[in-house]
């Protein structure tokens, strides 16, 4: 084998997130009226069009989850030695965007970097004059050519991915028959095709500063934002749920004791307590080298701590949300009624509660993952985020934050990371929101059986 | 007689074309109470809303005129009509807890519609708002101007909707079920309240309702609406002597009372028609069993039978139908003996001894208990197998907390509860013998989960048949035993009206086989032709199942019907029991007199009411001695005590000095 597959604590917990995925879905299949409000967001094109683009940022998150190491053409006693650069399918898959780096800035489409340097023309002299990209349009002789050369690329790439697109299309029919969905992944198509054809010969959204593709950084940067929102849903989900819940409903000393603790936690500057713990976390890394074989092993570990602490202070907010509502459902005579039954109060809990208050969830949820894209670019400004090694909406940002001043200003990379996340969340959003109503049964009136 | 107010022909209609309100008139003189009475979503209150034209989003006017002292309302710009509202017309709504504003105090509540309408200076605002709540009847009114609405009992807060509505000098006064939300005793005092009003300022008043009673206490012309429409029309005596219309003459028929006991009430099948689903014919065609053909092709048009008094229906138009009419009226109502069934003779199965139930009021730091909230007070009853005790009483008495006690829901403070000679409290006994059903079925059932799952979760949290397909099979018989169709399982609650909602929750008490139901005012929320059904479900279950039930309500309409005794509760304790006969026909204790005269009764000609003052006081703090004494008419040096229990008969007892 040329390659040794590397699984990061991330990536070990994104396989879990899917495989749970599977196995709800298999449960849910056999069940017809758990499936029923599943087939209601089938049904809806504005939750399919959302899918449809929340499943295009997910499937580069999970090609970029696929971790490898390809092996040395040197061998240390006959063992293969592998690369120490862990390397993802994603970053196999766009090659050129990866290993086309320039010097520094350049504009989006630009042939020229963003600032002048100081070259030595045939004649001998010195002249500061902007120099080619060595990669960005580097095929045109002439620096005219550029812009016929861009729509004949354009275009062709469009047309491919419209073909694509189309082909998709047709394949898809069967499934998923509203215009709207159809006409999106006709335009994704189009718009992918028309990029990735470009993306060959330019720097579709220019380079950053230390000359690095600002498109492959904005693809890259999408795992790390999924990672971040979901595995730290993942950490706040069963506190807020389990601790609101339970206080809500036992009231008493339960209640006393959650409340302080959340009060507690709640009072303490947040910022501080992440800096303090990353900061304690990242001494425990630099101290013991021997447990990382790579240095993204290193950042990933970074990432997942990072996840665990967001999780830990971010869940009180949501678990006051719950407690209140939880004390209005107790009141709520069907759970008297349960009571009467002598139902258990973990079979109260888990079967009249959290259905009840599974819509607060979900909102709060989704709204929570926006705010933890941005948190995580607070964080890096502080510099208790993610490893700077790593990729994320939020280096891209604090990269970009120091040239916002500069005149003529560097836009392209805040502009990129502003509208990958704007999408991202959108789609989630309103994704969620459409689940949200599938999921009400006062909205929608039982069409089977 | 001139009319103050006219609607001709109004019709209101949702964005989507449903007619809420369709083509209704009718005329209101000065000084005249005229009421719209029908069921709830037979547009009532929309039809109130149009004439102050206060519509909510997504409903609108679509035709009809609406003439007021020469001013056709409809016309009016919206600067003017505010000069209507309030000045002209005022309205009172059924939620006086909703309507008043909790951050201002009830003054300054006044003020501000007398500074709209009246132009008065601050002092005579002043002066102007404490003569309105003298008015009203509020006591010490100098000083409650300057409470906030959540210091003021329900009634109060309704007086004070009231003396706001009156601070405008309004020339009508639409009354949207001013006294639904209270209790009877205050019911009696707010309408008693509005009819001296009206005679004092001759302003004509609509009044909405639902309540028979109401209606015959407080009404002089009275329009019956069905499906937004006004069905028939007449005089208060016309109506109860001989109502015309088929609709009319079920509501009366579905009322429960005492001349009924013994027999099933005729029970309106189905219910109403959801809006946008009316077609052509007759709107209670399908559901009135003197229909024929032609009411299910055309539309009945407006048949004027007398002076005022008019019908739809196709009964009227055809000279056909005079026999019909007549044969309806004569309605055979034979009172069967009942009650003559001693309950001494039968089995005890519940036996209630001395039960107490106290909240603790915690204050301080510290959570220092400093008093106690006596909800149940020393309450001693017993329910015979098969038989039905009704527990009465005004809302705040008690009667749910003892209710909850009895299932355990509320930890008792002391005393014991033997249910078929065994005690459950401070035990872990079975939950199966006893279940409850509760007053609101839209809160009683879980919006998430279906109704097989609702009904199979008591069975397999009680151990209940051995498996899944077993109870699924057990269910199966449970809803054909309520009245509901079999695949109707399979389907969330919010799918079914109101009164299948409570079939619903009877199934799921019925689900465990309980011995003994808790009713918990089950039939409050619903329709009166709903409520008939239920009524008459239970009565069918309880001789088809030998139950016994604990009923908790404040209807003594549906006492009368379903009891065989009764126990009166005030302030955490039973002053009153017997057997409803003895109870309702020969009250001794002067609370339960005070109570009975206090409901309005669709015969109450001649019946001498009696007033009571104030309001019930507060549980945590109840006067020392009898608990009635500070509103007792009959109040006696030796009621600084609190009573011993009076034996009158073998099962007749009652807790006052005057029969000591």
């Amino acid at each position: 084998m040329n390659f040794i597959p590397v699984i990061l604590w991330s990536d070990a917990l994104v396989f879990l997130l899917i495989a749970a995925c599977i196995t709800a879905t298999l449960y849910v299949r056999r069940r017809e009226h758990l499936l029923l409000p599943w087939r209601r967001v089938a049904q809806s094109s504005m939750a399919m069009v959302s899918l449809l683009v929340l499943s295009l940022f997910l499937l580069v998150g999970l090609l970029d989850t696929l971790h490898f190491r390809i092996a040395l053409p040197q061998s240390n006693n006959g063992e293969k030695v592998y690369s120490p650069e862990v390397l993802s399918v994603f970053d196999k898959v766009v090659e050129p965007l990866r290993t086309h780096t320039e010097k520094t800035y350049s504009a989006p489409f630009a042939l020229t970097l963003y600032a002048k340097e100081s070259m030595t023309d045939a004649q001998g002299n010195i002249v500061r004059e902007y120099p080619r990209l060595r990669f960005g349009g580097a095929h045109l002789a002439d620096e005219a050519a550029r812009d016929g050369d861009i729509a004949k690329r354009a275009s062709v790439g469009a047309l491919m991915g419209l073909l694509a697109g189309g082909v998709l299309m047709l394949l898809v029919r069967r499934w998923f028959a509203q215009t709207a969905v159809l006409v999106t992944i006709l335009i994704a198509g189009t718009l992918i095709g028309a990029i990735a054809n470009l993306s060959t010969a330019y720097h579709v959204l220019g380079t950053d500063k230390v000359g690095a593709d600002v498109l492959y950084l904005s693809l890259k940067s999408i795992r790390t934002g999924l990672i971040i929102g979901t595995v730290t849903t993942l950490v706040t989900l069963p506190l807020a749920l389990f601790l609101g819940v339970a206080a809500g409903y036992f009231r008493g000393w339960v209640d006393d004791v959650i409340q302080y603790i959340y009060t507690v936690l709640s009072s303490i500057p947040s910022v501080l307590l992440i800096a303090a713990a990353v900061l304690m976390m990242q001494v425990t890394i630099d101290t013991h080298p021997e447990w990382f074989t790579t240095s993204a092993s290193r950042a990933d570990l970074r990432l997942v701590f990072l996840c665990l602490i967001l999780g830990m202070t971010s869940w009180t907010g949501l678990c006051r949300l719950l407690r209140g509502e939880t004390l209005k459902l107790r009141e709520m005579e069907y759970i008297q009624a349960a009571q009467s039954f002598g139902v258990s109060s973990m079979r109260i809990l888990t079967r009249h509660i959290m259905p009840n208050v599974m819509h607060i969830i979900l909102i709060a949820l989704v709204m929570d993952f926006s705010g933890l894209v941005l948190a995580e670019a607070v964080l890096s400004y502080v510099g208790v985020g993610v490893d700077p090694s790593m990729i994320s909406f939020g280096t891209m940002i604090n990269g970009a934050r120091l040239e916002m001043g500069r005149e003529p200003m560097v836009w392209w990379a805040l502009a990129a990371a502003f509208s990958f996340m704007l999408v991202l969340v959108l789609a989630a959003n309103l994704f969620a929101d459409a689940v949200r109503d599938a999921f009400d049964p006062r909205l929608n009136r039982t069409e089977v059986k | 007689m001139s009319s103050l107010l006219k609607v001709e022909g109004l019709v209101t209609r949702l964005r989507n074309g449903a007619a809420i309100v369709d083509g209704i008139s009718f005329e209101i003189a000065a000084g005249e109470t005229f009421a719209l009475l029908g069921e709830s979503g037979c547009g009532k209150s929309m039809t109130a809303l149009s004439l102050m034209r206060l519509l909510p989003d997504g409903v609108q006017n679509a035709g009809g005129t609406v003439q007021m002292e020469q001013a056709s309302l409809f016309e009016l710009p919206e600067r003017e009509m505010r000069n209507v509202r309030g000045g002209k017309m005022a309205m009172i709504f059924q939620e006086p807890g909703l309507s008043l504003n909790p951050v201002m105090t009830v003054g300054q509540q006044i003020a501000e519609v007398l500074e709209l309408h009246q132009d008065l200076n601050a002092d005579a605002v002043l002066q102007r708002s404490v003569e309105l709540l003298d008015q009203v009847g509020i006591p010490d009114a100098a000083r409650r101007i300057d409470e906030y609405p959540f210091q003021l009992s329900g009634g109060m807060k309704q007086r004070v909707m009231i003396a706001m509505a009156l601070a405008g000098s309004p020339r009508l006064l639409i009354a949207d079920e001013p006294t639904t939300a209270l209790d009877v005793t205050i019911q009696a005092q707010v309408l008693q309240l509005l009819r001296d009003t009206q005679v004092k300022s001759g302003m004509a008043m609509l009044l909405i309702t639902h309540d028979l009673g109401v209606v015959a206490e407080t009404a002089h012309r009275v329009g019956v609406m069905y499906a937004g429409q006004v069905v028939e029309q007449a005089s208060r005596d016309e109506l109860f002597t001989q109502p015309l219309h088929p609709y009319t003459q079920k509501l009366f028929a579905a009322l429960p009372s005492a001349g009924r006991a013994g027999q099933s009430l005729s029970a309106i099948p189905g219910s109403v028609p959801p809006l946008g689903s009316i077609t052509n014919g007759c709107r209670f065609a399908p559901r009135c069993d003197k229909a024929w053909a032609l009411c299910h092709e055309q539309t009945p048009a407006w048949t004027v039978v007398g002076e005022g008094q008019g019908v739809r229906c196709h009964l009227y138009s055809c000279a056909v139908s005079t026999v019909l009419s007549t044969e309806s009226a004569s309605q055979l109502s034979v009172p069967s003996i009942q009650n003559s069934a001693l309950s001494t003779q039968r089995s005890v199965l519940l036996q209630v001894s001395d039960l107490r139930v106290h909240f603790p009021i915690r204050k301080g730091l510290l959570q220092r208990v400093v008093g106690s909230v006596k909800a149940v007070d020393g309450v001693s009853l017993s329910i015979p197998k098969g038989r039905t005790l009704a527990l009465v009483g005004e809302s705040g008495c008690g009667k749910t907390t003892l209710g909850k006690s009895l299932l355990r829901l509320v930890p008792a403070t002391s005393g014991s509860v033997q249910f078929d000679g065994k005690e459950l409290i401070g035990t872990g006994a079975s939950r199966a013998t006893m279940q409850m059903v509760f007053q609101d079925p839209y809160a009683s059932l879980n919006p998430k989960m279906r109704v097989a799952e609702i009904l199979e979760e008591g069975m397999s949290a009680l151990n209940i048949g051995s498996n899944s397909t077993e109870r699924q099979k057990y269910i199966d018989g449970l809803l054909d035993k309520v009245g509901l169709a079999r695949d109707s399982k399979w389907r969330y609650p919010h799918e079914f009206s109101g009164g299948q909602r409570q079939r619903i929750a009877i199934a799921r008490a019925l689900a465990v086989s309980p011995q003994l139901l808790i009713c918990d005012e089950p039939t409050s929320a619903l329709d009166v032709s709903v409520q008939a059904q239920i009524l008459n479900l239970l009565k069918s279950l309880q001789d088809e199942l030998g139950l016994s039930y604990l009923f908790i309500t404040h209807n003594l309409g549906v006492v009368e019907y379903l009891a065989h005794e009764v126990c009166v509760m005030y302030l955490g304790r039973i002053v009153e029991r017997g057997t409803t006969q003895e109870v309702m026909h020969s009250p001794k204790h002067p609370y339960t007199q005070a109570l009975l005269s206090a409901v309005p009764r669709i015969d109450g000609e001649g019946r001498t009411f009696i007033k009571l003052e104030g309001d019930m006081p507060s549980p945590s703090n109840p006067p020392s001695g009898c608990h009635f004494a500070p509103r007792c008419a009959h109040v006696m040096p030796t009621c600084s005590s609190y009573p011993e229990t009076v034996e009158l008969s073998a099962t007749h007892r009652v807790s006052c000095h005057l029969f000591n």
